[in-house]
């Protein structure tokens, strides 16, 4: 896994709660056995008019221009601005691979669905749970100013605007911040332990051995 | 110290304890599909690793599988090759069972577990599906992981976990006939939200699910995650003893003894406290319909789809207003004038023997109506199926103008070539109603499946109390 650096980056406002991981990556695009290129079908049934399918080239897709991120002011935004209840649904990990393929690093919103929130801290992509209200804000900000851009500070646990004007703290699980902040890989950890799960395994096996039979 | 259920299946897996809290679980049921592992598998190999404990593995091929024309094979390329991943990985590494594409159990991996015994009381259960929490029936911790997980439970046979907090879903009173766990679930969601149960595992008890069979509790705990939880969970029973007693997987003679004796234990401790509760009243329940494109968007069926004019929150009023576009629905439309073009009756949520049989109840000697396009029947797995046609289930069924198929997850999610045309709306027992879950601009109604039945015959909503009594 990549560190996860400071971040300065460009918001993109998703006005809409509960979005599901069916909306992130649809379940046609399921289909392939590899980790990446799932960005170009990223919120497909809503960047596109068409119904897409897996291996059809998006250049000539009818796009929808009324969708957010089509709109030229937000090409290249790295923050996603979400309300309530981001990522619910299914536990595809394609959801947060289609996100950090098309180019976001994190996701802004008052709540996430949990197992999308798992996912994406395993692939550095940094969901921040930010108060309502503070949410409210930076999307009249967002749409208010052109090119508004954030700044994500995981070191301090902190979102601000460039000029620090405005700050908001974040809570994350410092196990999580440090494989982040680091880029480690969650097995490796694990396996520190293997005489710990072995001596678990063992006692298991014992008192409930029809567990293993 | 009293403990809740879910307390004490998270001690009894507790590994280690970082210094933030965070544990590191044991896990003893390791379900695998063909979506969400080929990647894990890949990285497991990758790194040069093997899996820890290929006998905690249960195999199935379900979400990509053909329900008919079994015969031509999976003639999508793509499909295909996910399938043909699953069997090699599977064959190179080996596993407790493995359930191939055409094999005679094959079927939807939350209903196979189960069926086989091999989901058992106080397991900790994994699957990378969220609906993986249909197993709490069995008095399991059981949930849905991503794929990074199924790689870290290949590679360790744990997971790093936090500790969730305790909800207590208390349904008392007694349920009315034709009234299901499905209508209990789909209650509870509008009640609390789809967030409503964000951060907790649900422990379901009370009069009213204790009257549940094994199937319905399945149902109801399968909808846990559309509450935002995890898990869900339920106390082991006599019924829960009774289901697994001489199932393919379960404990035989002397070990079965210690099992039902420690079984018996899994139940929440008198006094043990939980950071949440919520009633509901069986009593009052009466079946419901999904109206929009978020489990929560629920009213009974002698309801109306909401106004939004009469929602003060903005952002919930927006929510309503876009799902009603999507849905092609007037506000304030009575749920019974709602006409249907399809009907499916499958899905890990309602597939089982006891659904089917409660359908083709409904359905028997009367007829699919005009307006119906399609209307299908999707068993669980390829037991649910023999049961079924061992009943004659099927031929009511088919005699009614049903389509009879072969099992696996079909219209549920649509990744086979089952699914809703564009604007073509559906009476569904699965439990996703999201914009273009069954199929691009397809619009479906989560109901029970005599909810299903009762509108396949009528071809709009129609409370099926009135339809089965007369
Ligand atoms: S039936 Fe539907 S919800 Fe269940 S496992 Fe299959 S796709 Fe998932």
């Amino acid at each position: 896994m990549e560190k996860f650096l400071k971040l300065e980056g460009l918001v993109a406002p998703l006005d809409r709660a509960n979005v599901d991981t069916d909306a992130i990556i649809p379940k046609q695009f399921l289909k392939s056995i590899k980790r990446s290129g799932f960005g170009v079908n990223l919120f497909d049934a809503w960047r596109f008019k068409d119904v897409g399918e897996p291996g059809v080239d998006v250049s000539k897709r009818t796009v929808n221009p009324d969708f957010v991120l089509n709109q030229s002011r937000y090409q290249g935004a790295q923050i996603l601005l979400a309300r309530k209840n981001f990522g619910c649904g299914s536990s595809r990990e394609h959801a947060p691979w289609a996100l950090s393929d098309f180019g976001f690093k994190a996701v802004i919103a008052p709540s996430f669905g949990e197992i999308f929130f798992n996912n994406s801290l395993k692939n550095g992509l940094l969901p921040i749970v930010l108060r309502e209200s503070e949410v409210e804000q930076l999307f009249s900000d967002v749409n208010a100013f052109d090119g508004f851009k954030l700044i994500v500070n995981l070191e301090e646990q902190v979102v601000s605007t460039v000029d620090l004007a405005k700050a908001f703290a974040f809570d994350i699980d410092p196990f999580r911040k440090h494989c982040l902040l680091n880029g480690l890989d969650d097995i490796g950890l694990t396996l520190q332990h293997v005489d710990q799960i072995k001596q678990f395994e063992e006692r298991h096996r014992a008192s409930q051995p029809w567990l293993f039979s | 110290m009293a403990r809740t259920l879910y307390d004490k299946l998270w001690d009894s897996h507790l590994v280690r304890t970082e210094s933030d809290g965070t544990g590191l679980i044991y896990i003893d049921r390791h379900l695998v599909h063909e979506v969400t592992s080929p990647q894990a598998f890949e990285g497991l190999k990758l790194a040069g690793r093997k899996p820890w404990r290929v006998d905690s593995i249960v195999a199935t091929a379900d979400h990509n599988t053909p329900t008919t024309d079994w015969d031509k094979g999976i003639e999508d390329p793509i499909s295909k090759l996910q399938v043909d991943t699953l069997d090699a990985n599977i064959r190179e590494h080996g596993a407790k069972a493995y359930f191939p594409f055409l094999d005679q159990r094959q079927g939807i991996v939350h209903v196979i577990g189960p069926e086989q015994g091999a989901t058992l009381p106080g397991m900790t259960v994994v699957c990378g599906d969220s609906h993986t929490s249909t197993h709490g029936a069995f008095a399991c911790l059981a949930h849905g992981i991503g794929t990074s997980e199924v790689e870290h439970v290949l590679a360790t046979q744990c997971l790093v976990q936090k500790k969730m907090k305790n909800m207590l879903v208390r349904v008392s009173g007694t349920l009315a006939p034709w009234v299901s766990g499905k209508d209990i679930a789909l209650a509870l969601i509008g009640k609390i939200g789809t967030a409503g149960g964000t951060g907790y595992a649900i422990e379901f008890a009370g009069s009213a699910i204790s009257q549940l069979s094994m199937e319905g509790r399945m149902t109801l705990c399968n909808m846990a995650i559309e509450a935002g939880a995890r898990a869900g969970m339920i106390a082991v029973d006599d019924k829960t003893v009774d289901y697994l007693h001489g199932l393919n997987f379960s404990p035989k003679g002397e070990l079965w003894s210690a099992a039902e004796k420690y079984w018996r234990t899994l139940r929440t401790d008198d006094g043990a406290s939980f950071d949440l509760t919520i009633d509901l009243d069986a009593d009052q329940l009466i079946p419901q319909v999904s109206w929009g494109t978020s489990p929560e968007m629920v009213v009974p069926v002698d309801g109306r789809v909401p106004d939004p004019e009469k929602e003060k929150d903005e952002v919930k009023r927006e929510g309503i207003e876009r799902s009603l576009v999507y849905m092609g629905l007037q506000p304030n439309t009575q749920i019974a004038d709602i006409k249907i073009d399809k009907v499916f009756i499958g899905s890990c949520t309602n597939s089982r023997i006891e659904d089917l049989r409660i359908a083709a109840h409904v359905v028997r000697g009367k007829h699919v109506a005009n307006n119906v396009k399609l209307a299908m029947v999707v068993p669980g797995s390829g037991l649910v199926k023999a049961q079924a046609e061992k009943e004659g289930l099927d031929k009511i069924f088919v005699e009614s103008g049903f389509e009879w198929r072969q099992p696996g997850c079909s219209m549920c999610l649509a990744m086979n070539n089952d699914r809703l045309e564009p604007g073509e709306r559906c009476a569904s027992t699965s439990n996703r109603n999201f914009e273009g879950r069954q199929g691009a601009g397809g619009r479906t109604h989560l109901v029970s499946p005599a909810m299903a039945a009762a509108a396949a015959i009528e071809g709009h909503f129609v409370d099926v109390r009135r339809l089965a009594t007369n």
